[in-house]
């Protein structure tokens, strides 16, 4: 059984290969229900391992692949309760989703490539989740970004969603060629690149060293996980299809950051390398959550709440709580894909319609739909007992507890900024609840709740949503925090919080600014009112400056860089180096043809002349 | 009586020389081939005698090699040269300088 492991990525890529070769000629719901039967058995293999899990890392390696002087990478798995916690996360989620699509694409007529990019994309994300060496892992990491890539612009005759997509691979780019530089120099400084040596070699290594690359690795993971200042490609990305929003924008891929950084965690655990990365992480979590209070489309609202809760993973990063990071990884993954799930079956029934302003009263013909909503709204507002209130709470005490273990100034500030966020969560979200489903219909919408095949998933995910705080919550033993703690224990183990437990106090804050935030977003937005909230409200939708700074001076800047590269330098430069090395070949030539007249006894008398010639030069030597 | 060396060498240069001057100044493509063939036999002479005078084989080995590859030179030779003649009823070698450059 526990051999079924290693085959937990080569099933969907078994689904994307067939879907890929044959997807088009099968009969309509099969392509779907195939590429769902093999996630599925991705997932019953994830279960697998981790029911035979045998308490130490185990590693496995596949096929060699690179071996170059002292360079070693091999095409190698590693599984440990982290990577198997992934692992469960993507099959899992990844297979209710891949159900829910069967429902969602049933009329589009490339839906047998749409299910071959969605495996391929699982079994990259596998590979990522799964992989030994970090150049496998980003080997994982590049893929997933191309399935990103494809599945964002799936739609590509449209203007934007081409746009879209272009957007996300140039912005992951930017963040890639740091996490390279990053790879790069552990491998020259380190000497190797597999995770478990880099992680016990981390003490011995230069401080400064590993503070670089730790920033650098860091970077890479802003441009994936959508941080600040890499987070501009996400909202866009909702122009794909909305089941990919749920899938790779909330679930799986956005969070391979919140992984990378978990995954190489006696790496990141240097000082400034936690600051950055608390840092970056609160300050995202605050900037997104202000954002989505000012955002009209229902999609980007849930993106922008995706960044937020990303940052809030990165803070418990910072504040020496990676078991709470992944735990609240796993139970956003539950409760923002079925947000996202919800409001793809809103526009199912409103053809497409995702804009707030055109919405409301969708509570009495969306029924389904609308619990739904109201249950992932709740868990992520932290609302307990809602799963997202038992992890997002979680986080807090750990700021809180490191706060008061003499984190300083910045542990306080991270806290703040945190309990903040977790108000203007509960704010932004219960604006777009009443948005949608409270009010009165639009006068010329008929809408019809989705079949069963799109809401069974969705009420899976509800459960999940209401349920999953088990994982994580101390009088259920914190089954998934107790199953991490071994893989943390080595960066962490200097770092044993000396100080009275906090009891009751941080659980009691966050309900209150839960549910505070839950009443203040209702006040403000009752009867579809929309507060201007006066220089806040301009700021928020101004990104805090950030919109003037990349729309008006970075993007128009690069642009033209980029223009120019392409005409004088490339065409100008590079294209005429080129041209002009094959003219002169060809005037070369032009000469040299004339010796060929055809006659053949002028080649002879050539050839005697050439032998006399050569005779001669031994002769006269 | 054994001949010295030096005579079939002289007479090796020779029937190259009358060979090469058969190539170069002849344009039937016939008389050319054979003019090739008494160069290449020329070369023959000189290997066999060169080889008896030093007492190895190298030289006969050499010999037996030409003899082949001349064999099959001819196969391909004479069956071009038949071609061609189908073609222009002619074989001046002057006429047929399609592949000038």
């Amino acid at each position: 059984m526990a051999e079924l492991a290693w085959t937990i990525p080569l099933w969907p890529l078994l689904g994307w290969l067939l879907l890929g070769v044959a997807g088009g000629r099968l009969p309509r719901p099969l392509p779907g229900v195939l590429a769902s039967a093999l996630v599925g058995v991705a997932f019953l293999a994830s279960v697998a391992g981790a029911a035979t899990y045998p308490g130490t890392p185990q590693a496995r390696t596949l096929s060699p692949w690179i071996a170059a002087g002292a360079f070693r990478a091999d095409v190698a798995l590693l599984v440990d309760p982290l990577a198997l916690v992934m692992a469960l996360v993507v099959t899992g989620v990844g297979f209710v989703i891949h159900v829910y699509s069967i429902g969602y694409m049933a009329d589009d007529p490339r839906a047998a490539t749409y299910f071959a990019y969605l495996n391929l994309f699982t079994a990259a994300m596998l590979l990522l989740v799964l992989a030994r060496n970090l150049l496998v892992l980003f080997v994982g990491w590049e893929l997933v970004g191309l399935c990103s890539y494809l599945l964002i612009g799936f739609w590509f005759t449209r203007e934007r969603a081409a746009a879209a997509g272009r957007k996300a691979f140039v912005v992951n780019r930017i963040g890639d060629a740091a996490f390279l530089l990053g790879v790069l120099l552990l491998w020259t400084q380190a000497g190797t690149l597999d995770l478990a040596a880099l992680n016990a070699r981390a003490e011995m290594l230069d401080p400064s060293l590993v503070f670089s690359a730790g920033v650098l690795l860091f970077a890479g993971a802003t441009g994936k996980s959508a941080q600040l200042p890499l987070y501009t490609w996400l909202p866009d990305a909702m122009e794909g299809p909305t089941p990919v929003s749920a899938l790779i924008h909330a679930a799986t891929m956005v969070t391979a950051g919140v992984y990378l950084v978990a995954r190489l965690y006696p790496l990141f655990a240097h000082p400034g390398t936690l600051a950055v990365v608390g840092t970056v992480g609160a300050l995202t979590a605050l900037f997104a959550a202000t954002v989505a209070l000012r955002e009209w489309d229902l999609k980007r609202v849930l993106a922008y709440s995706t960044i937020s809760q990303l940052g809030y993973m990165f803070l418990a990063l910072g504040v020496l709580a990676p078991s709470a990071g992944i735990f609240h990884l796993t139970t956003h993954a539950f409760f923002k894909a079925l947000l996202f799930l919800a409001a793809g079956s809103v526009m199912h029934a409103m053809h497409d319609v995702i804009d707030m302003r055109r919405l409301g009263g969708l509570w009495a013909p969306l029924r389904v739909t609308a619990l739904a909503f109201l249950v992932g709204a709740l868990a992520l507002a932290g609302v307990p007992p809602f799963a997202g209130f038992v992890s997002k709470d979680l986080i807090l005490e750990r700021a809180w507890e490191h706060a008061l273990a003499g984190g300083g100034l910045v542990a306080g500030l991270l806290l703040a900024m945190g309990v903040l966020t977790a108000f203007v969560t509960a704010v932004y979200i219960t604006r777009a609840a009443l948005y949608t489903f409270a009010g009165a219909l639009p006068p010329d919408a008929h809408p019809h709740e989705a079949p069963p095949v799109m809401t069974v998933p969705m009420g899976v995910l509800a459960l999940l949503s209401v349920a999953g705080g088990v994982l994580g919550a101390r009088w259920a033993g914190a089954p998934l925090l107790a199953a991490l703690a071994a893989v943390f224990e080595g960066a962490l183990g200097h770092a044993a919080p000396a100080h009275a437990p906090l009891g009751l106090l941080v659980p009691a804050l966050s309900t209150v600014v839960a549910l505070g935030g839950l009443a203040t977003g209702w006040w403000l937005h009752r009867d579809r009112r929309e507060p201007a909230l006066g220089w806040f409200g301009r700021a928020a939708e101004q990104h805090w400056g950030l919109l003037p700074l990349y729309d008006g001076l970075l993007v128009p800047a690069a642009r033209r860089a980029a223009l120019l590269l392409a005409g004088p330098v490339d065409q100008g430069v590079v294209d005429r180096a080129v041209n002009a090395v094959g003219g002169a070949a060809v005037a070369v030539a032009g000469a040299l043809r004339r010796l060929q007249t055809g006659y053949v006894r002028q080649y002879a008398l050539l050839l005697l002349a050439g032998t006399i010639l050569v005779m001669a030069y031994w002769v006269v030597r | 009586m054994t001949v010295p060396l030096a005579y079939y060498l002289v007479l090796g240069a020779a029937l190259f020389a009358i060979g090469m001057t058969g190539v170069l100044v002849r344009r039937n493509a016939l008389v050319v081939f054979m003019a090739i063939e008494l160069m290449l036999n020329s070369v023959n002479l000189t290997f066999v005698a060169f080889a008896r005078a030093l007492g190895t084989l190298d030289g006969q080995l050499a010999v037996v090699f030409t003899i082949v590859v001349a064999g099959v030179e001819v196969v391909v030779g004479l069956a071009l040269i038949v071609e061609i003649f189908r073609a222009r009823r002619s074989v001046n070698l002057d006429e047929v300088h399609l592949l000038r450059g």
